[in-house]
């Protein structure tokens, strides 16, 4: 049975892991080889980059941690920010990464999805959307939930569950549904988000943004319909490990990836 | 010979990332070389063809690089052969993905997933062998490793059954594992496999050493 992912997001600015509330006042909180090793002895199923800077003067820096960070995490790697094209994909995946999350510049180019699928397969492209809640009644945000860009600062007018289906038929092999309302809050996940995205589409959700404790990796889940579940400083500040969020969910009877599986022969 | 004298050619056509199993091979002890064309593949001890993705412009690829034959000729002659996801799938005749006619080595097809509550399948999933296999060893029966593909190879006939090592369950049961002789070809990604896909790695490289 496919088990349910935890995967810690390490949101990366020149060069270092930063954690920030709303995307704003980063603190720094180590090197990303060093955060990625650790987290995949301890049971992380994937790790998630989020280059947050994305300038396009420190690609080379971002492409020299994703493949120090690749060979010494025998797991999943996806990397996201400033992906702008099919070449820069490409040189994120040949550097060690599995997949790429395009979020901005899916926004402005929907193209880039599908260039980006057609290329490497839509299993290598994530679709990394960022919403906040909105007030009922705009007929262009039909679902109360609209896209924020540009590292959750600014408003696109996009209706969030739209662009969700939208992304999948242009070639999104998963989705990452970031609540900027809830995101570094500690106030649990947007599980009527999640739900209104994971019930419409056939990929993987990843939930991401307002975990407190393992009780909310639980909620995300089993409300919310996700397929895994992201979260970046309660795992950095060691609040909880990733055992403690697996022995809940295991306990929720969620299935989960065993730590230890090896045998001595 | 030691697993450290063990040459591991991979076969680079553009597969995209190359780091991990690189790593993981290197890691194991093997010494390892990526081969653009068939005639970079030079001496080696196992010959590795990994990639994601679909398959007709991976047969491109293969085809522009001059692998095809080379790769035909190393598997009829037994020789030491991994081949993980899209080089397990080329293995077969063809592809529904996109109609593209592959390596034809085994008789059957590439079909998409069927019944998969998730497309792709992405994540960790068990592998249950039907049949016990020394590139396993030391690994638990069921034990999980990492998937992410949509599409998957159907071994076809009798002939085609008889390779099947592994199966996993996504909504329906499919082959998750082949082996023949000194071929194994799995759909998960060994590299990607935490300590699990490094034991398969450094069984499958030290096997080769003792071909």
């Amino acid at each position: 049975m496919l088990r349910r992912r935890v995967i810690p997001c390490l949101d990366v600015a020149n060069g270092r892991v930063v954690k920030g509330t709303n995307f704003v006042d980063l603190v720094d909180e180590g090197d990303p080889p060093d955060l990625a090793q650790r987290y995949a002895h301890e049971g992380a199923d994937e790790i998630v980059f989020l280059d947050i800077a994305a300038a396009p003067e420190g690609r080379g820096t971002l492409l020299d941690i994703v493949e120090r960070t690749a060979r010494r995490a025998f797991i999943p790697l996806t990397v996201g920010g400033g992906v702008r094209s099919v070449d820069d994909m490409r040189d994120v995946l040949r550097a060690g990464a599995d997949k790429v999350s395009l979020n901005t510049r899916a926004v402005a180019d929907p193209g880039l999805v599908t260039r980006c699928a057609a290329r490497f397969g839509s299993q290598a492209v994530v679709v990394a959307i960022d919403a906040r809640r909105v007030a009922s009644g705009n007929p262009a945000l039909p679902s109360g939930f609209e896209v924020v860009v540009q590292g959750g600062r600014e408003p696109v007018g996009l209706d969030a569950i739209a662009w969700a289906l939208r992304a999948v038929e242009l070639g999104a092999g998963e989705l990452l549904v970031t609540s900027i309302d809830r995101d570094g809050t500690g106030s649990g996940f947007d599980t009527d988000l999640l739900h209104a995205i994971s019930s419409r589409v056939p990929v993987p959700v990843i939930a991401s943004g307002g975990a407190a404790g393992p009780a909310d990796f639980v909620t995300a889940i089993r409300d919310g319909g996700a397929d895994a579940v992201l979260a970046a400083g309660i795992f950095h500040r060691s609040e909880y490990s990733i055992a403690q969020v697996k022995a809940a969910m295991a306990a929720a009877g969620l299935p989960v990836r065993a730590l230890e599986q090896e045998i001595v022969t | 010979m030691t697993a450290a004298g063990t040459r591991v050619a991979i076969v680079d056509y553009g597969a995209g990332n190359l780091v991990s199993i690189e790593q993981a091979l290197t890691t194991a002890g093997a010494t390892v070389h990526r081969a653009l064309s068939a005639g970079e593949i030079g001496p080696a001890d196992l010959l590795v063809v990994p990639g994601v993705g679909a398959a007709a412009p991976a047969m491109d690829r293969l085809r522009r690089g001059g692998f095809v034959e080379p790769i035909r000729a190393w598997v009829a002659a037994d020789r030491p052969f991994l081949g993980i996801c899209l080089g397990l799938q080329l293995l077969f005749e063809g592809s529904d993905e996109d109609g593209a006619e592959t390596l034809g080595i085994f008789p059957g097809r590439t079909v998409r997933l069927a019944g998969a509550p998730t497309l792709p399948h992405i994540g960790w999933n068990q592998v249950n062998r039907r049949r016990e296999h020394p590139a396993f060893g030391g690994i638990v029966q069921g034990a999980d490793f990492y998937f992410v593909h949509s599409y998957v190879g159907v071994p076809a006939g009798e002939a085609g059954r008889a390779v099947i090592l592994g199966e996993t369950d996504h909504g329906s049961r499919f082959v998750s594992a082949i082996a023949r002789g000194r071929l194994l070809g799995v759909q998960f990604h060994p590299e990607r496999s935490g300590a699990n896909g490094l034991r398969l790695v450094a069984n499958v490289v030290r096997l080769a050493s003792a071909a």
